[in-house]
């Protein structure tokens, strides 16, 4: 088995009377392509805020590599290489799309505390920021505020944002939400191009989506594992396809 | 990558920071000409306006207080209507130390006002910046009306509804005094003040602490995600905007040579608000806009109709809420940019045209 990059033990949480999350044992691998899914309402992001210390959990652990980070805060676990996107964009609207990652890279080589030496003069950052913008094909965009955009390409800055920080454990929430299925395949493909040694969690609906990308499947059921493996074994297991599959009568075809 | 990539991003990989957005961002903090024109008035209002100095006197301080207010609300997105509480600090500092002949200098005088101020900012802050939106609005408020009663009451010290009257401040630089009737000294001491202080501010919204300011701004739980000491940068900020404010009472304070408790109350902190609105919020000049719209509207209004001349200004701030929400500087801006698009077309449209 190769290195286990993050893992959550036993972790819980509770709104009230509602068991959102239910005492999961996971583990996310190095250079991991994993994908969670489950139906509306399975827990899948609240699950994705524990891991990033958005929500703290009812009972139980979450670990990168062997340290426990539990009771840190979710700026502390960024330094540390857990990055996320979010299912609804959240994005500095008003300023321009380079700037967006500017902010974030300044953010994680620590230039944001500096406050009497010019933003424009830290080069190496703009520098970086560029390019990390042509690879996402933004570069054309780089001056547009990112309210100016159209949503697909949002959704491309929200995964620049989070590729900027160069996390080790990347979170995707959804990341072609909202987006028409002409487009999506931009920001799939760009998913799809992140370095190796990232692992990568994504939380996804379109089953095509996650059958292509996904070499580990683990599906969420009212707060709790249901069941995990490779894609192949998920598709074929009968469980799986009662309680999710069977919702979506058209994969018939794939199988 | 399946996405076929376009002549921009073919120029831009040769390389990437000839960019037009990263060369526009690489030069954002350099000094533009056109800036030296706020100062070069203020030296001409000094020749062209001798009777009108200490009016100038109150507009600088104007200008220095919204601009103090535009760091904590433009930049970091601080809702405060409690402002005027620092203004407040700064002052009573400066005619407290005076009156008792307890310190007169006026430059290390306006050093420690931003001292009790920052003080007062950063323990406050620590509390308040807890929250955000109505809460913080109510409890910025409240905290100024606390320190406003505080003023009354300690009648022995701050002369309380009275404040301090006729304060003895000791010459700038040992040399320049400040004349009670002649307001020059101080109107050339007030924008040297303003202008450093303006320096200071500039320098700190271009740097890269700016910027995250602005990202906090636009999405507060975006900076939490990239790893962002949010609460610490908003308390930083929050104290160097409260310090600022109270230099800006300490020198209304110094140039009026007196201290009362106008200076703490809800109509002070409410006309630097309208003020900084008014002329465009997160824009830097947008205090200097406001600060002089505000002060020639109320001069010139109420000599035109002096039972009613809120009324004219009402309708204006119903105008910018409504039209220009950046302001007077904003509608500026958006009126250059349609205008100067639109001569670009042309020319570009005159080139290719035979």
């Amino acid at each position: 088995m190769t290195e286990v990059r993050l893992q959550t033990q036993a972790l819980s949480r509770r709104f009230g009377a509602l068991v959102a999350v239910r005492n999961i044992d996971f583990k996310l691998a190095a250079g991991a392509r994993h994908a969670l899914i489950g139906p509306n309402g399975a827990g899948k992001t609240t699950f994705i805020n524990l891991l990033t210390g958005v929500l703290p959990p009812t009972r139980g652990r979450v670990l990168l590599g062997d340290r426990d980070i539990t009771g840190l805060a979710q700026a502390e676990r960024v330094k540390l290489g857990i990055a996320r996107t979010f299912q609804i964009n959240r994005l500095f609207r008003g300023l321009s799309v380079l700037e967006n990652v500017c902010i974030a890279i300044a953010e994680r080589v620590g230039a944001a505390r500096s406050m009497f030496y010019p933003a424009g003069k830290r080069t190496d950052i703009i520098d970086e920021a560029m390019q990390l913008l042509q690879t996402l094909a933004l570069a054309d965009a780089a001056r547009l505020r990112v309210s100016e955009l159209p949503y697909g390409r949002q959704r491309l800055v929200e995964l620049a944002i989070a590729i900027a920080l160069r996390p080790t454990v990347l979170l995707l929430d959804e990341p072609a939400a909202g987006v028409p299925s002409a487009e999506s395949h931009i920001i799939l493909d760009a998913v799809e191009r992140l370095p190796e040694d990232i692992a990568v969690l994504i939380i996804e609906h379109d089953m095509d989506v996650v059958f292509r990308f996904a070499r580990r499947v683990t599906v969420m059921v009212g707060g709790a594992l249901f069941a995990e493996g490779t894609p192949r074994e998920i598709e074929s297991n009968p469980q799986v396809r009662e309680v999710y599959l069977g919702q979506a009568p058209y994969r018939a075809a794939h199988v | 990558m399946s996405v076929a990539a376009s002549p921009a991003d073919d120029a831009a990989a040769a390389a990437p920071i000839e960019n037009p957005a990263a060369r526009a961002l690489m030069r954002r903090h350099r000094v533009h000409g056109w800036e030296a024109l706020p100062w070069l008035a203020g030296i001409a209002f000094y020749f062209a306006f001798p009777d009108y100095l200490s009016f100038g006197c109150d507009l600088l301080v104007t200008i220095l207080f919204a601009l103090s207010l535009d760091l904590a609300l433009g930049y970091a997105g601080i809702i405060t209507l409690g402002h005027a509480a620092f203004f407040g600090a700064g002052a009573y500092a400066v005619g407290m130390l005076a009156t008792y002949n307890i310190w007169t200098e006026p430059i290390t005088g306006l050093l420690l006002a931003a001292l009790v101020a920052g003080v007062i900012g950063f323990l406050s802050g620590m509390v308040l910046l807890r929250t955000r939106g109505l809460t913080l609005l109510m409890l910025t408020l409240c905290t100024m009306a606390l320190l406003e009663q505080a003023a009354n009451m300690a009648a022995a010290y701050t002369g309380g509804f009275d404040g301090l009257p006729s304060l003895p401040i000791g010459p700038v630089f040992g040399v320049f005094a400040f004349n009670p009737l002649y307001a020059d000294t101080q109107y050339l001491f007030a924008l040297s003040v303003l202008f450093v202080c303006f320096v200071f501010m500039r320098t700190l919204v271009y740097s890269a602490f700016g910027q995250s300011l602005t990202g906090i701004r636009e999405n507060i739980l975006r900076m939490h995600a990239i790893g962002s000491p949010v609460r610490r940068r908003v308390l930083i900020c929050y104290t160097i905007s409260a310090a600022m404010a109270g230099v800006a009472g300490g020198l209304w304070a110094q140039t009026n040579a007196y201290v009362n408790l106008s200076a703490l109350g809800l109509d002070r902190a409410a006309t630097v608000l309208i003020v900084l609105i008014l002329g465009g919020y997160g824009r830097l000049y947008g205090a200097f806009i406001g600060a002089v719209v505000y002060l020639a509207l109320e001069h010139f209004l109420a000599q035109i109709y002096p039972t009613a001349w809120q009324l004219g200004l009402g309708i204006l701030l119903v105008f910018i809420a409504l039209f220009a929400r950046g302001g007077i500087l904003g509608l500026a801006e958006a009126l250059w940019r349609r205008y100067s698009g639109k001569l670009s077309r042309r020319l570009r449209a005159e080139r290719a045209a035979p």
